[in-house]
């Protein structure tokens, strides 16, 4: 019952954002823009009933539902049985429809300052991208099927998935990804209404930044998740699946940037327009690509290509829509306001230059193997060494005049102002040089440490000298948005530089060992001490403990194998010990028996240097993001 | 056979730094065939440590870089390099970078041309 109840409400929810996109895209009467935003709500309201029906039906082990069967377990516990709604397909696809029905109807209570007829028509633009999501997921993944008959136990999920972290990465992707459509659909109403001013530009600004913290916090979650989880002591693939995220992200983290030369100063509108519009474009293909299975080759997509073949044409219509309204209605838009060569401005059109020519790259890098075996070309790899030596410098380059950016004014700027900035170059110039003579000359990655101290004290003198202006030293006075700006571009520098010296530092080795053997490794003496058995709720483990000696302090140390009767392969789970110097990371391997001797078993070490710095530096970026959404609120309520 | 475990899981450092280095550097850059996306380096698969053994056998028996790399490409096929090979197929995918950095910088450029003189604005508006 509960399931129909759900299937019911999500039918109920696909005619409302019709309604809504009807309406909204209609008449310009008042009656008519309540009704489409009446619709937005009600929608929302029926997909979280849709939600809520699904959820149930996973935390009540419905074997009936066959998600729940394929998915679901009962000795599940119960956090992971709510996250296990949204660990597949169907379910993950309910909850793009889910975010994306929220946001429309977000969007329809808060018309700000816009224009009455701009606002209905982004409502009604929503209600249509809502509209798309839910039938899909209705007519080709309904997640309420039912299975018959209904089998006593369910399949359980992916052990490696049932962790923390990976129960929060998904929705925070998908609040990224879905929150990119809000923009889409203000682009589409702006060139529809073939307007785009500064009140538009400040409609816009809150949801690239929700999207693109929401982008950076999911993406930073599945970092770490792989990093702990994974057991190889990595954090950054280049795998198509993290591209088909950073590539939203580049354009998300542009447009954050755009849109403020385009509130502030009125320029770069239709360029803000094309970006919002190629966003949601690269979000749709992240999900086209995850969820298509087109990935892991093309020949498993052509076996049931329904589902990936539907995403396409979704994202077919719009960005064909998008793309073809923008030829026809940007060349009107564009209102000349000038800006000199060397301006905040201009500096920004540099890092938008910067960031979406990375996201050009990655693009070309993650979807080439499939052109060229599509074409007959055979398998080819496009992998690490291809994106770090292309987006690697330009992202150097696009780092070497950040910290610039601030530091000048709108318009029109001076050499005198970036002056300031010297102590930062001065801190990069030492960095190098240190880096180089302590990596014996290795200058890749002493460049990158040198541009990763660079941001970070460029970030600092930003903020020393807005705190110095008019005399006296006010810190606390500063206004949220230059702290939020500081603790971006910061954020930025810490994690190059764990990004650098990870990538170029790390160290690994692996070595079998007894219970009670000892071995040195990276100025770490590490001892075997006993190998148990640990029961956990629905696993069975091996647990090692260790006892690492470091500059004479011992730690006690254990990492696991689990064994989950519901799959055949085991997990790992690593363990740990974080200093801010770096990461001392142990995982523990197979067992081996031998006749007479003692059973040894395989353990691999890593040392990451500077590795918490990546997670650290994501953090501040996400923290900027949260920042500068306060402050703009605050400014929404302060000038009503 | 333990031995033979011990090994192969522990793929010795080489002696010289400079041949242990680029081994590390190869073994980034050579695709495990067994494993969903990972180099060889990272990989826990038993093929995975054979061909690291044989990465370092190779340097100790003298053979450049390119060498290696192509002893693996005749093995495995094209697929095992994830640095792709510069070939006619690749082509324009090494070229994609600098066509797409020309692209921006004359959409930059050709924008810049079409916009009016800059005015200096007052101090105050000009940082808020």
């Amino acid at each position: 019952m509960i399931p129909e109840l759900g299937l019911f409400a999500a039918i109920l929810a696909l005619t409302l954002c019709l309604a809504q996109g009807v309406l909204g895209l209609s008449f310009a009467r008042a009656r008519v823009s309540a009704a489409a935003a009446a619709c937005a709500q009600m929608a929302a309201l029926m997909v979280l009933v849709a939600f809520v029906c699904l959820i149930t039906a996973y935390v009540r082990s419905d074997f009936s539902v066959a998600v729940v069967a394929a998915n679901s377990h009962t000795d599940k516990p119960l956090i992971y049985k709510i996250a296990g709604a949204w660990g597949n397909h169907e379910g993950s696809m309910l909850l793009w429809c889910f975010v994306s029905s929220v946001f429309g109807a977000v969007l329809s209570l808060t018309r700000g300052d816009q224009s009455e007829s701009l606002w209905r028509k982004a409502v009604g633009v929503q209600g249509l991208v809502t509209a798309g999501a839910l039938g899909y997921t209705i007519f080709l993944s309904d997640p309420f099927a039912r299975l018959w008959p209904a089998p006593l136990q369910g399949a359980g999920l992916n052990p490696l998935l049932q962790d923390p972290a990976l129960a929060a990465h998904p929705p925070m992707l998908y609040l990224g990804y879905v929150g990119m459509s809000v923009p889409f659909s203000l682009a589409i109403a702006a060139l529809l209404e073939g307007r785009a001013d500064q009140a538009w530009a400040k409609a816009l600004r809150p949801w690239t930044l929700i999207a693109w913290t929401c982008l950076t916090l999911g993406i930073a979650l599945g970092s770490y998740w792989a990093y702990y989880e994974l057991g190889w002591g990595g954090w950054w693939f280049w795998d198509p699946v993290e591209n088909a995220s950073f590539m939203p992200w580049l354009a998300a983290c542009a447009l954050v940037h755009s849109a403020i030369v385009t509130e502030r100063r009125g320029s770069l509108a239709s360029w803000t327009i094309l970006l919002a519009i190629l966003g949601f474009g690269f979000a749709l293909l992240g999900t086209f690509l995850v969820r298509s299975g087109v990935l892991t080759s093309v020949h498993a997509f052509a076996v049931d290509p329904k589902r990936g073949i539907a995403v396409l044409v979704l994202l077919g219509v719009a960005l064909g829509a998008g793309f073809g309204l923008y030829a026809w209605r940007a060349p009107k838009l564009a209102k000349p306001s000038g800006f000199a060569a060397l301006s905040r401005e201009s500096l920004l059109v540099w890092n938008n230059f910067g960031l979406a020519v990375a996201a050009g790259v990655v693009l070309i890098g993650t979807l080439y193997p499939l052109l060229v075996e599509a074409a007959g070309g055979g398998l080819i790899s496009v992998g690490p060494p291809f994106f770090n030596i292309t987006v690697g410098p330009l992202l150097g380059l696009l780092f070497l005049v950040l910290p610039l950016g601030p530091m000048l004014s709108w318009r029109k700027g001076d050499l005198a102002s970036l002056k300031r900035v010297l102590p930062a170059a001065l801190g990069g110039v030492v960095t190098l040089a240190a880096a180089l003579w302590l990596a014996h000359g290795r200058a890749w990655p002493a460049i990158g440490l040198a541009i990763g101290v660079w941001l970070i004290l460029g970030g600092v003198v930003y903020l020393w000298t807005r705190a110095s202006r008019g005399g006296g030293f006010k810190l606390l006075a500063l206004p949220l948005a230059v702290w939020s700006m500081s603790a971006a571009h910061i954020g930025a520098g810490v994690l190059t530089l764990g990004a650098v010296a990870e990538t170029a530092f790390r160290m690994e080795s692996a070595a079998n060992m007894a219970p009670g053997q000892t071995i040195d490794f990276a100025g770490h003496r590490v001892t075997l001490m006993d190998v148990g058995e640990v029961e956990g709720p629905n696993y069975s483990a091996e647990r090692g403990e260790f006892r690492v000696e470091h500059n004479g302090a011992a730690q006690a140390l254990s990492a696991e194998r689990r064994f989950y009767p519901t799959s055949s392969m085991p997990t790992t789970e690593v363990g740990i010990l974080s200093t801010l110097e770096g990461d001392f990371y142990l995982a523990l391997g197979d067992v081996t028996r031998s006749a007479g001797g003692p059973q040894t078993y395989s353990v691999r070490l890593y040392y990451n240097p500077l590795l918490q710095c990546i997670f650290l530096g994501a953090g501040l970026m996400a923290l900027g993001g949260v920042l500068s959404l306060v402050a703009l609120a605050r400014r929404r309520t302060a000038t009503p | 056979m333990s031995l033979l475990l011990i090994l192969a899981l522990a793929t010795a450092p080489m002696a010289d730094p400079t041949q242990e280095a680029r081994a590390q550097a190869l073994e980034n850059e050579i695709r495990c065939v067994v494993c969903q996306n990972e180099p060889i380096s990272q990989s826990t698969a038993d093929i995975a440590v054979d061909m690291r053994r044989l990465v370092r056998e190779r340097i100790a028996a003298g053979d450049s870089d390119e060498q290696i790399r192509s002893f693996f490409r005749e093995r495995y096929g094209d697929f095992v390099l994830l640095r792709p090979p510069m070939d006619p197929r690749t082509w324009a995918l090494w070229a994609a970078p600098l066509a797409l950095a020309a692209f921006g910088l004359i959409a930059v450029w050709s924008s810049s041309r079409r916009k009016p003189g800059a005015e200096a604005l007052a101090p105050e508006e000009g940082e808020r």
